[in-house]
């Protein structure tokens, strides 16, 4: 099969799945977040009687609205492709992708859609008690779609809780609680929505920025900077705190993720963390080339161990230790994976063989070998290392991460701080006056985007060459068709979505022109 | 066009396009379509997997 993959298929296919995933993510965040932003208005709504804040919550409802309608069932797209593009990998998750996705379909389209009924046409048809648990189980249902999506994702960074089937080649799930509860599964979650959280938050607070600007809807635009900097404060301190757990867990069960990206080529005790730096493009390693040395880099000493085991004497691998091996500190070699990866490749080849020729004494004996203790931990545990044909295929692509997690860090911490002068200044009546920080409001909107797609490469580009990590390497997930239809199918979906796209800015910008109506003067 | 109508139209030109555009014509599920059978799908799959130099 290798000698025959034509990479470009892979490529390709990773590109299609690319695209349409950061096509999706442009949508998903605002809707996790901005959902509660509405609850929460609606909710003082309520709880004041003020006429005012249910013309504040109407408003954003609609922006709200405008941006669901563009981004729902776009990640349909993302399923298509896993039953086209990627048959094998479909087939080989087995049930432990379909339950997930299967449970986010039914909390997606039934809690949140029925609850959105009730949100955007139940106005003075329901009492204010029930529309406002309404609003509020739309947000729930939007962040528990996410919840399950990011288990499903969870499971490939760090695949728990099943067990391998030779006779169907599906991994079947033996314990629903490790896939759910997994650390890398729920960090990543919590880690994520709180970014979505943050993401409105900028949002909301960019938008009544420039009606301030234009001195229009200041009491409007006064109060959703209130909530928006109160919700997005409290969310941006989560993020880092639950992005420090993700990190963790990265350290823990991808240290080659890790090492990529921090720029860390040899193993140390106490490794420092690189806060700042430029990768150059002359390599530092005459085996490694994708190994580049650093023009300059700002260095916190001992902080990647306090960072990932909160010990600043902790042994932590570079890449050259996890292609290399470290007998130390009993990391196996990558051309040792290899050959474990290749023998239960190979026994698995075998027993399929002795099943087809009807050597029912031999197959039970192989059979019973693929599934002992010994052998699952030993060797199936890198069954994907069998369809490495080189130790450097294993290196993520080191630029795109590093640059990618400096961006995101530095734009969260960042966003920390925006949030707290907003908060600052609005309380003290002066923010108004601070035009050049209304005007930094609106260029903090598209990179609020730019920190949360970062996050994203970071976490997929990391995990390169795998899918599933350890078991399946992208070349051997993806389904044997040819590149046409792929960039074919590339092509038409840049071409919908950036529609799509467009529709969305145009659709919005002309409802902010408008404004909230009736108010907020 | 009201806003609202035009997101309606947005949402269900999306959707007639997705399903009955990019799925019929692009995207076939192909374990489901080349094959019958759980076992002929597990063989092709396997196959896929072990099938390496």
């Amino acid at each position: 099969m290798n000698e025959l993959l034509d990479l470009s298929l892979v490529d390709w296919s990773r590109a299609q799945f690319a695209l349409t995933a950061m096509y999706h993510w442009l949508f998903v965040p605002l809707t996790l977040g901005i959902t509660f932003i509405l609850a929460i208005m609606e909710t003082i709504y309520v709880k004041t009687g003020n006429p005012e804040w249910k013309k504040i919550t109407k408003f954003w409802m609609k922006v709200f609205g405008i941006n669901f309608a563009i981004g729902v069932a776009t990640g349909i797209i993302l399923e298509f492709e896993f039953g086209t593009n990627w048959s094998n990998y479909s087939w080989f998750v087995g049930d432990i992708f379909g339950a997930p996705l299967a449970i986010e379909g039914i909390m997606a389209f039934f809690m949140e859609s029925t609850f959105i009924a009730v949100m955007f046409f139940g106005w003075g048809k329901v009492s204010k008690g029930f529309h406002l648990t309404s609003t509020w189980l739309t947000a729930l249902g939007a962040n528990l779609s996410a919840l399950w999506i990011l288990v499903a994702n969870g499971w490939m960074q760090f695949p728990v809780g099943m067990q391998f089937n030779p006779d169907t080649a599906r991994n079947e799930m033996v314990n629903f609680w490790d896939v759910f509860l997994s650390p890398v599964a729920t960090s990543k979650f919590l880690h994520t929505i709180f970014s979505g959280f943050e993401l409105a938050s900028i949002f909301v607070i960019g938008i009544s920025a420039w009606y301030i600007l234009k001195k229009r809807e200041v009491i409007f635009a006064r109060k959703s900077i209130l909530v928006a900097a109160v919700f997005g404060l409290i969310s941006s301190v989560f993020v880092i705190g639950f992005g420090h757990a993700s990190t963790q867990q990265v350290a823990y069960h991808q240290p080659m993720k890790l090492a990529a990206m921090e720029g860390l080529y040899q193993g140390q005790e106490g490794p420092g963390l690189i806060a700042m730096g430029v990768l150059s493009t002359q390599k530092t390693d005459p085996e490694y080339k994708q190994l580049k040395d650093f023009l300059f880099r700002v260095e916190i000493p001992k902080g990647l161990s306090v960072l990932a085991y909160l010990n600043t004497t902790q042994f932590m691998p570079g890449i050259k230790d996890l292609l290399d091996g470290n007998s130390e500190h009993n990391i196996l070699s990558a051309p040792e994976k290899i050959a474990r990866g290749k023998e239960a490749i190979q026994l698995l080849k075998d027993y399929k063989m002795a099943k087809d020729d009807g050597n029912e004494a031999e197959a039970s004996t192989l059979r019973a070998k693929f599934m002992s203790d010994d052998f699952q931990k030993n060797y199936f545990k890198y069954f994907g290392y069998g369809y490495i044909k080189n130790p450097t295929d294993l290196i993520p692509d080191i630029p795109m991460v590093f640059y990618s997690f400096r961006i995101m860090v530095m734009l969260g911490t960042y966003f920390v701080f925006f949030f707290f002068f907003a908060l600052l200044w609005l309380t003290r009546g002066t923010l108004e006056k601070k035009k050049w920080f209304l005007r930094l409001a609106l260029i903090t909107m598209p990179l609020a985007y730019l920190a949360s797609m970062s996050g994203w490469i970071l976490a997929e580009v990391g995990r390169q060459p795998w899918v599933i990590q350890d078991l399946l390497p992208t070349m051997a997930a993806v389904s044997q068709i040819g590149v046409s239809a792929v960039q074919v199918t590339f092509w038409l979906f840049a071409f919908v979505f950036t529609l799509l796209l467009i529709a969305e800015v145009k659709i919005m910008t002309k409802q902010i022109k408008i404004g909230p109506k009736d108010g907020g003067h | 066009m009201t806003w609202g109508k035009s997101l309606w139209v947005i949402i269900l030109v999306k959707l007639f396009v997705m399903f009955f555009v990019l799925k019929l014509f692009f995207f076939p599920d192909l374990l489901k379509q080349n094959f019958k059978t759980d076992k002929e799908r597990s063989a092709h799959v396997i196959e896929n997997l072990t099938n390496i130099k």
